[in-house]
């Protein structure tokens, strides 16, 4: 029996050769990325602007202008009514009052309860004051930067300072890129906004790793090879799984997209979107950088190498 | 690589077996699990809030009142002090967070200062130091004393307050009768509140937020409240106070608290003999049933009010004097507000006002369709996986499947025993651990064709395989794991349910991937010794 193949099995594409690309066009996206952010801002969700979020499901189709103007007179600043799904399934979003503090966020709530009568169903009910969604701000980038700098240490630790510089780089390129296509696509960027960041700098890694630990093979293995045609006879050998295991991923995760809910979708899409930034970014930007960065040559004395071949 | 001792083969099939045993009872109805065999698992998988409907509060005791009340009540405690010795003094009053005084001679100062220190109690220290400390300071300007309150005592306060409150929400709401709540104490001075299966979680909130201070007092008839506000001559000792159903009407009330709410020992709704409507049924302890009757006895024919939150519910003028410490409170409730009202007098005072921080409530349609959308989306994306794998590596591909089944039997038969929550994006984890998990096969396998193609036999490519990538699955899979451990420190309730599937869906892929797919290559080896491998 003849198996599928995805990639062939002797690649030899010269990746190194785009490099100067790659690594162009990412900085340029990256530096999109920014400017889009800064100019356009984030969608932010009720996590870290605070606020108010209603889920309603009505009987029938829901009258999204009916909503707006009935919503809109109870003087409740600005309403954000959007279809959710299905569509009787509404989103309402407020702002949480000024002042007042809890009692004020309930009685906005019982107005809108009011305003909306009987014969709704109510499926999700969340409010965020402003002393949390400020924490949550603070412990979301806290993570994202301890989950980089954890990455950086362990990568430090198995190899040496130039991969874990260049695999670091990479990281911050996935998850710019990432806020800016939630900046572009103004995406509900959430507490499970940065969850899924965090499984792409974590699946990131994981891809980029698995080349490193050929290239660091094949630099105990072709002491004389020139380092471009090293990395890239490494990215070719690793290429089938590389492709193999984005593709089961995005398998899993596209199941979930089409047929996990409403409530997963945006986290999906960062999942999705990420995990082939982050396998591009493995095979175009994390090697190469290398080139840029230079290794070190000679594994063969060091205690590391040691290590390893009495495992191997 | 390939060579196992048996009581290893054993030992993996042991966990495997382990696995699908503690998954098991997540596929049957919970009902049907109380009548198995004592010793058999029979626990399920915790469902998170957003999976089964229900409520998460996320409360703040409010600190400065309970000091605020604190230094009222000092301010009184010293008036007394003063007047007993016969100080005179002027401008006694709360300043910021201090007590102040100014005393009128200042030959008096010293006596006045040691009157004032007297009021202090013992409170243990701060911190690690169980040494007693002094509750408040006393210091001194010229004649102007300020009584601060110690940080020791500060935090004594803190904690018996923290304590007194997470003990009355959790009265309160095991009244209502629910399975399961959480009450825990977050931080130094917030309550985390979790209730699954709520009909209707508004009720919740209308529990937890109330102090439910309840006061009977006196009503002063001496002014009409209308007119005193108007005139804002509101006599001494008395305040005005609306009516809890009416907040247009005033009523002037005095300040003094004849009876508080806790001297009750009980209270239940029930309904008026006379008139048919809501009202709540209580009783006193003996304290307060003398208190009660003394007062009653004193004011026949004056109204009385009953004040909860500094809100009157009503008024009623004493008929006759009440000497049995029963009462009845009347306000037009409805049967619901009755109950609420009872659950909370039974419960107790909160000793200061909570603040909602965060609430999270999810109805139980919308968690039932979640539970059937990551169904789906697990079901289709597992085969999805299985016939691609299949597809790509022929029987391989099966044996690396087998192995995956086994690890979602693993992923689940661990979050059944370890009681963990399963949330949609938990859900989500698994989801992503099944495409994630053949990574570790795809690089055995990879790495088993590559070694086949530069000439190897058939053992001698397995095994190094097997070896060659381990070093590789490890460090991809600690990335992995890195991530996760920050995600569980960042996230509460359903992210960190992602970050706890996504956890142990690491550890269980290495495990079935690399060592039960192991086995199963290596008996698979030894029964046929292939010449040629099909990969």
């Amino acid at each position: 029996m003849r198996h599928l193949k995805l990639i062939p099995s002797d690649t030899k594409i010269p990746f190194i050769k785009f490099r100067h690309i790659a690594v162009g066009v990412s900085i340029l996206l990256i530096v999109a990325s920014a400017v889009l952010t800064m100019m356009r801002g984030l969608n932010f969700g009720i996590d870290f602007e605070g606020g108010i979020l209603l889920e309603v499901a009505t009987d029938g189709p829901a009258d999204i202008g009916g909503l707006r103007t009935r919503l809109g007179s109870l003087g409740l600043g600005e309403v954000q009514i959007q279809e959710f799904g299905e569509a009787n399934d509404v989103l309402i979003r407020v702002q949480t009052p000024d002042e007042g503090g809890n009692d004020a966020s309930q009685a906005v709530i019982n107005k809108i309860k009011a305003a909306l009568g009987e014969g709704v169903e109510y499926r999700r009910v969340e409010v965020v004051g402003p002393q949390v969604s400020g924490e949550l701000i603070q412990s979301g980038v806290t993570a994202v930067i301890l989950a980089i700098v954890l990455m950086l240490i362990y990568i430090w630790f198995r190899f040496e300072w130039q991969f874990s510089l260049g695999s670091v780089l990479a990281l911050v390129h996935d998850v710019a890129l990432t806020i800016g296509v939630f900046s572009f696509l103004q995406l509900d960027f959430s507490l499970q906004t940065i969850a899924a960041i965090l499984t792409i700098i974590g699946y990131s890694m994981n891809d980029t790793v698995v080349v490193y630990d050929r290239i660091r093979e094949n630099l105990r293995k072709y002491k004389r090879m020139d380092l471009g045609e090293l990395v890239d006879l490494s990215i070719n050998e690793t290429l089938s799984r590389t492709v193999m295991t984005s593709g089961t991923t995005l398998l899993a995760l596209f199941s979930l997209y089409i047929f996990g809910g409403e409530v997963l979708r945006d986290f999906t899409f960062a999942m999705i979107f990420g995990i082939l930034v982050g396998t591009y970014s493995s095979i175009f930007i994390a090697s190469p950088l290398l080139l840029y960065i230079g290794v070190k040559r000679d594994w063969s004395g060091t205690g590391d190498a040691k290590v390893q071949q009495a495992k191997g | 690589m390939l060579h196992f001792e048996r009581w290893k083969i054993i030992l993996v099939a042991l966990v495997c077996f382990a696995g699908f045993a503690y998954s098991a009872p997540n596929f049957f109805p919970k009902d049907s699990l109380a009548d198995m065999p004592a010793g058999l698992p029979d626990k399920q998988v915790n469902l998170g809030l957003d999976l089964r409907g229900g409520s998460y509060l996320l409360l703040e005791v409010d600190i400065d009142a309970v000091m605020k009340d604190r230094l009222q009540s000092l301010v009184g405690d010293i008036r007394k002090a003063l007047r007993d010795e016969g100080i005179r003094y002027t401008g006694l009053g709360v300043k910021g967070d201090v007590a102040t005084v100014r005393v009128t001679d200042a030959a008096q100062l010293d006596t006045a200062m040691q009157q004032i220190r007297d009021l202090s109690t013992l409170v243990n220290g701060g911190g690690f130091s169980t040494t007693p400390t002094r509750d408040i300071e006393v210091s001194n300007q010229g004649n102007l004393i300020s009584v601060a309150v110690t940080d020791a005592a500060r935090l004594s306060r803190q904690r018996s307050a923290m304590q007194q409150s997470i003990e009355i929400v959790r009265r309160r709401i095991d009244a209502l009768g629910t399975t399961e709540p959480v009450i825990q104490q977050q931080g130094a001075d917030r309550i985390l509140v979790q209730v699954p299966g709520l009909k209707d979680p508004e009720n919740l909130k209308n529990l937890v937020d109330q102090t439910a201070k309840l006061t009977f007092r006196l009503v002063n008839n001496s002014a009409n409240a209308q007119q005193a506000m108007q005139a804002g001559s509101v006599p001494a000792g008395s305040e005005i106070l609306y009516m809890q159903d009416n907040d247009q009407q005033p009523v002037l009330v005095e300040r003094q608290v004849m009876v508080g709410g806790d001297h009750l020992t009980d209270a239940q709704p029930g309904f008026d003999s006379r008139t048919g409507e809501p009202v709540v049924n209580f009783q006193f302890d003996s304290t307060g049933s003398r208190l009660f009757g003394d007062v009653t006895r004193n004011n026949v024919n004056r109204p009385f009010a009953i004040v909860l939150d500094g809100k009157v519910i009503s008024a009623p003028v004493i008929r006759e004097p009440i000497t049995g410490g029963q009462g009845q409170i009347s306000g037009n409730f409805t049967v619901a507000e009755a109950n609420n009202l009872a659950i909370l007098l039974r419960a107790g005072a909160l000793p200061a006002p909570l603040d909602i921080l965060e609430e999270r409530t999810v109805g139980p349609s919308l968690g039932a369709d979640s539970v059937a959308a990551g169904e789906i989306a697990s079901l289709i994306g597992f085969a999805a996986v299985i016939v691609f794998m299949a597809l790509i590596y022929g029987f391989f591909g099966v044996l690396a499947n087998v192995a995956l089944i086994i690890n979602v039997a693993l992923i689940m038969g661990v979050l059944s025993l370890l009681q963990a929550t399963l949330t949609l994006p938990g859900i989500a984890g698994i989801v992503l651990t099944i495409g994630m998990a053949v990574d570790a096969n795809v690089l055995i396998y990879e790495r088993i064709r590559e070694e086949l193609k530069a000439g190897k036999s058939v053992i001698a490519a397995l095994e190094a395989g097997y070896s060659r990538a381990l070093s590789t699955i490890l460090d991809a899979n600690i990335t992995t794991l890195i991530a996760a451990i920050v995600l569980f420190q960042l996230g509460s309730g359903p992210v960190r349910g992602f970050a706890v599937t996504l956890a142990i869906g690491v550890v269980t892929s290495v495990f079935t991937a690399f060592t039960v797919n192991r086995v199963f290559v290596a008996t698979w080896y030894q029964r046929r010794r292939p010449k040629t491998l099909n990969l």
